[in-house]
């Protein structure tokens, strides 16, 4: 399979890679793991005149601990995710997400900032950095911003970065919830995208919902928060009578389109019991 | 960055270093050259397959940095620098890997064409894992898609060789 020619850029800073971006605009695609711009290339859906490599900025590699937050480098891998010893400790739902991603050898390759910034309504990770109240870093010529990551995607393969913008870091911020976990329902356990997947995160104490966030990944154009939703859960006794319903909501609330791996009915049948397996598991088991 | 080339007709190559097996190969290629077809037809090392050549089948799997990875998605200008491993790099002075030993005495090989990349997914695997269950095994070859053997002599070579069972004449 033939790959058009392109112009190869590998900067060795951040400074350097924004540099080369504010000259570049809109002629120029980052790469970072490259599962999909490869992908795409090759299947003839990206014509980049120019690539920018990421590869050599170790620097977005890091996953480490600061005062109030977690911070995940852009350019950390599926895999590195899945064995970060220290997402294990805060947030073992993040790493058993990354587990359910695609193959080994495609985890080796793809990176998160990848699969954010690729836009996908499909993607594995976002719903749960969401549930998980994550901002992202972005970084161009023209400075920095942030921003929470759910405000970042809206619409298929759509998304808030402009030309010249790298995402560099992810941050969780130290939570109030108790737990969260990612669930996911794909044609095959390993290596499948998800036909459907719901992630939350709860904040209980006693036997009362103080606070939840649902997002759903496949159920809409985009990644979809259902807000409406949560508002009505919270400050409620939990009870399977309560499950059931914000498993009603949130099917309620999605917009899955038919494909070849699934029926638009089928999926919404599938968030509403996945959202409400998934809150017991957070209720039970916290951030697992 | 690897130093750049460019030729009469204003096409740049890069010179790039690949450590494959051991062996430094300082290679010219285009930007766009992708590491199985170098790895292919530069290097003439064809054990690595082509199939999907989309990130789906695993049959062009190598251990970059000892880590198993489609080479169909990485280009040969990213590799510069890096340790490779291919299948013709896992036999050590004309000895069958265990691995390979036992793949062969458990009929776990059909048409081979997945079987190099087979091969260095368990390889990759054992080595991170001495112990795995058969679990594991099934997640660390989920990447790499057999058509002939159904993968159950697969997963019986690869746990018969965790737990020590592999003998050169065992049939
Ligand atoms: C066989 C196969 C199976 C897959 N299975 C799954 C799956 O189960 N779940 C899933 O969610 N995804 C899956 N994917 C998709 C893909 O692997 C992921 O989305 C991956 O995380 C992409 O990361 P990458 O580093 O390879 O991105 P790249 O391909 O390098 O980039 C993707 C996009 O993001 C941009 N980009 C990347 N990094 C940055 C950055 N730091 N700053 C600015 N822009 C950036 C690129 O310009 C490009 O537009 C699969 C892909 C393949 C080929
Ligand atoms: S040829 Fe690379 S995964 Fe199929
Ligand atoms: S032995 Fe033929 S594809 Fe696996």
């Amino acid at each position: 399979m033939y790959v058009p020619d392109f112009e190869y850029h590998a900067p060795n800073t951040v400074a350097e890679a924004c540099a080369i971006l504010a000259e570049l605009g809109d002629r120029a695609t980052v790469l970072a793991g490259g599962t999909d711009v490869l992908h795409k290339m090759k299947v003839g859906k990206l014509t980049p005149e120019h690539l920018v490599s990421l590869k050599n900025l170790d620097e977005l590699r890091e996953i480490r601990e600061e005062p109030g937050r977690v911070v995940i480098g852009a350019l950390a891998s599926h895999n590195q995710i899945y064995n970060s010893r220290l997402l294990q400790r805060r947030y073992l739902s993040l790493p058993l997400a990354a587990h359910t991603m695609a193959s080994n050898q495609i985890c080796n390759l793809g990176t998160v900032g990848g699969n954010i910034v690729n836009g996908v309504p499909s993607a594995d990770l976002p719903p749960i950095l969401i549930a998980l109240d994550a901002s992202i870093r972005l970084t161009s010529a023209r400075g920095e911003r942030t921003l929470p990551l759910e405000d970042f995607f809206y619409g298929s393969a759509q998304t808030r970065i402009e030309p010249g913008e790298i995402l560099t870091e992810i941050s969780i911020p130290d939570q109030q919830t108790t737990g969260s976990t990612y669930m996911k329902f794909g044609l095959r356990r390993s290596g499948a995208l998800a036909v459907a997947a719901a992630a939350v995160s709860v904040q209980v104490s006693g036997d009362t919902l103080h606070g939840v966030r649902i997002v759903l990944a496949s159920a809409a154009p985009t990644v979809l928060r259902v807000t409406a939703a949560e508002r009505s859960l919270i400050g409620r006794r939990i009870d399977d009578e309560l499950l059931t319903e914000a498993g009603n909501f949130a099917a309620q609330a999605s917009r899955p389109r038919d494909s070849i791996r699934g029926s638009a009915e089928y999926r919404k049948n599938l968030v509403g019991v996945l959202t409400k397996r998934a809150l017991r598991k957070a209720i039970e088991e916290g951030h697992a | 960055m690897a130093q750049a080339i460019t030729d009469k007709d204003g096409v740049k190559r890069y010179l790039i270093t690949l450590n494959v097996n051991g062996d430094a190969h300082t290679v010219l290629v285009k930007g766009n050259a992708i590491l199985t077809n170098v790895l292919r037809d530069q290097l003439d090392l064809t054990g690595t397959k082509k199939g999907c050549e989309l990130g789906d089948c695993g049959s062009c799997t190598v251990l970059l940095d000892g880590k198993p990875v489609d080479s169909c998605l990485v280009l040969a200008v990213e590799a510069d620098g890096r340790q490779i491993t291919t299948i013709e790099g896992v036999a050590a002075n004309g000895r069958l890997d265990e691995i390979q030993q036992s793949m062969i005495n458990h009929a776990a090989v059909q048409c081979g064409y997945c079987t190099p990349g087979m091969v260095l997914s368990a390889k990759a695997l054992l080595t991170r894992n001495p112990n795995p269950s058969e679990q594991e095994v099934r997640e660390a070859i989920s990447g790499n898609l057999c058509r002939c053997t159904g993968y159950v002599h697969i997963v019986e070579a690869v746990m018969a060789t965790a737990q020590g069972r592999v003998t050169p004449d065992d049939h």
